[in-house]
């Protein structure tokens, strides 16, 4: 999979968006029913519901019992309109919170699938707390007892992103996108015209590459020529070899080395200019 | 009441910078909620609180600080300026452009003011957001002043106080902005494993990546009346669900009523309660030492 020579021409930001969003990329649960054995979803928040755009469970990766959560996006409308397009509401991020305290009290590595375009915006998302299940979810992730990756496979769309996606190593593939919301998004929230997406999605620097340049991604995985969808096989086993790799590297720190480590990681996400006090009087 | 009244008057006085577009001159401020128009001085004296209706007008992060004893405040961090991570550009403008501005308007540096302060001679740790700049969108420099604020409250074991506002992650700093909402959450790890409380009030708006992250996770947390603060912009959700939605969503009271905050609490009592909660969350000895420490001057 040499795909990064063999591509006919440049891709532009905007071509990785369409491609992250491929109707026939692999999904969360391809990856899963292909690299593990003895998968057993496990489903609800014990709060409210259970929400089908993540998914969870327990599975063996690599010879031992792993958790896995992500956001699974339908393979067709129906699916999709089932599955929410992979926009989860507070319900599913409950799900995952519980999940991940799951893996924490039976010491089990945490394996999470990106994919999803943002958190569900609707009134009942609100209501019941989106942004505090959120939070819960990102403040469960910054000291969980066991190795974190995450794999963005697809959309990595805001906070609906974050929240899964705290961890000891980030995984871009090579087609995939992070970003702080959609292209569109903020080309109609800064530009006042959705229709300079394309732009949107230049000036934001979302993709693979991008996020290994601003520290914020460990490694790239490479996907087939023309992108994930044009040989599915392929593009799972190249990820579940990278999972077997991060993750047998990450199992030989002992819990506080990957805590500090952890820590080290987003503390020192951020650019700003830290300019002596002099210079600061100075100007004033 | 009396003495926040007139501790935060003085500061009020001194800013002069006020958002005061619709007012017919200085001394008259029509209240954007009602309507009337009240008089300035009265307004400034009821710390921005309309007389007639109980609006709460927005503070700016200075106004904020008035919140603390007189004279308690030492702001840390100021040295903090914002950059340009991805030379964010379009064809009409800059986030370089948008920042100056911002600047030159607010004569801040960022959104963030942090630093350490008193209240009732009770020492704590502080960081106020100010809508005026950029609408109080968390980029690398909010993030790390919340998180530096953390991290000090942590070492010195004091409690930290957050007021909120926010319009939610800087787009113009994409990921990384998004990733502060990790970063904070992440040093205020170390606030709890000291024990020290975290409170956060939550004023008009917030919104975002900040109502996602580290407000919503705080020990104690207090919204201002009317106060407006969910996740997804009002307009989104309308637009996505096709309707209208009601009067009181996303309001404060509507927070309170599902459950996500422990209170709603006017202005005019805020300074008492955090004063009883800082009480109530510091053991004897701890503030003992922390006010002989005060009083000798060795507080920094």
């Amino acid at each position: 999979m040499e795909s990064l020579n063999e591509e006919p021409k440049i891709l532009t930001p905007w071509d990785r968006v369409q491609l992250a969003r491929h109707p026939q990329r692999p999904r969360t649960t391809d990856y899963i029913y292909a690299l593990c054995e003895d998968f057993v979803e496990l489903h609800g928040d014990r709060r409210f519901g259970d929400d089908a755009a993540i998914v969870g469970g327990v599975a063996s990766f690599n010879g031992q019992t792993t958790v896995l959560i992500g956001h699974q996006k339908g393979s067709d409308t129906r699916e999709n309109v089932r599955r929410n397009f992979g926009m989860a509401r507070p319900e599913g991020y409950r799900k995952a919170l519980r999940l991940m305290q799951h893996a924490e009290k039976f010491s089990l590595p945490l394996l999470c699938f990106v994919d999803t375009p943002g958190a569900a915006p609707t009134k009942e998302s609100e209501e019941r707390g989106q942004a505090n299940a959120i939070a819960e979810c990102i403040q469960m992730m910054t000291n969980l007892r066991v190795p974190i990756i995450a794999t963005v496979i697809g959309e990595g769309g805001s906070g609906g992103a974050l929240a899964i996606s705290v961890a000891d190593r980030i995984l871009m593939q090579e087609n995939a996108i992070y970003s702080v919301a959609s292209p569109e998004a903020v080309a109609s929230i800064l530009w006042r015209d959705s229709a300079k997406a394309p732009d949107a999605a230049q000036a934001l620097k979302i993709t693979a590459e991008d996020m290994l340049r601003l520290a914020i991604a460990d490694a790239i995985i490479p996907e087939p020529a023309g992108g994930a969808h044009n040989d599915t096989a392929a593009t799972i086993s190249t990820l579940g070899e990278q999972l077997r790799q991060q993750l047998e590297d990450l199992q030989q720190r002992d819990i506080a080395t990957l805590l500090s480590e952890r820590y080290t990681k987003y503390r020192s996400i951020g650019r700003f200019e830290e300019v002596s006090m002099a210079t600061l009087l100075a100007e004033r | 009441m009396k003495e926040f009244f007139r501790r935060t008057r003085k500061s009020f006085t001194s800013t002069q910078s006020q958002e005061s577009a619709q007012i017919p001159d200085d001394l008259w401020v029509k209240c954007s909620n009602c309507g009337e128009l009240v008089y300035k001085k009265e307004l400034n004296d009821n710390l921005k609180v309309c007389p007639k209706c109980s609006h709460h007008m927005r503070l700016s992060a200075r106004e904020w600080l008035g919140l603390l004893d007189v004279g308690s405040f030492t702001e840390t961090d100021a040295n903090l300026l914002p950059t340009d991570p991805l030379g964010f550009v379009s064809s009409d403008d800059s986030y370089a452009e948008k920042l100056h501005k911002a600047q030159q308007r607010t004569g801040m540096p960022d959104a963030v003011i942090a630093g350490n302060g008193r209240i009732e001679q009770r020492p704590l740790c502080i960081a106020v957001c100010d809508f005026n700049f950029m609408g109080a969108s968390m980029g690398s420099v909010y993030g790390e002043k919340m998180a530096r604020a953390a991290e000090r409250a942590a070492e010195r074991n004091l409690p930290l106080l957050t007021i909120n506002c926010s319009g939610g992650a800087r787009q113009q700093e994409g990921v990384i902005a998004l990733m502060q909402m990790a970063k904070v959450t992440m040093a205020l790890t170390r606030l709890a494993e000291v024990g020290q409380p975290h409170i956060a009030v939550l004023v008009d708006p917030c919104y975002g990546g900040v109502t996602a992250s580290y407000p919503s996770v705080a020990d104690i947390i207090i919204a201002e009346p009317g106060a407006s603060i969910g996740f997804s912009g009002r307009r989104v959700i309308e637009q996505i669900i096709r309707q209208k939605l009601p009067g009181g969503f996303q309001t404060a009271e509507f927070m309170l009523e599902h459950g996500m905050i422990d209170m709603v609490v006017s202005r005019s009592d805020l300074r008492a309660l955090l004063a009883k909660l800082l009480r109530l969350y510091n053991p004897a000895a701890v503030i003992e030492g922390a006010l002989v420490e005060s009083l000798n001057g060795v507080e920094h």
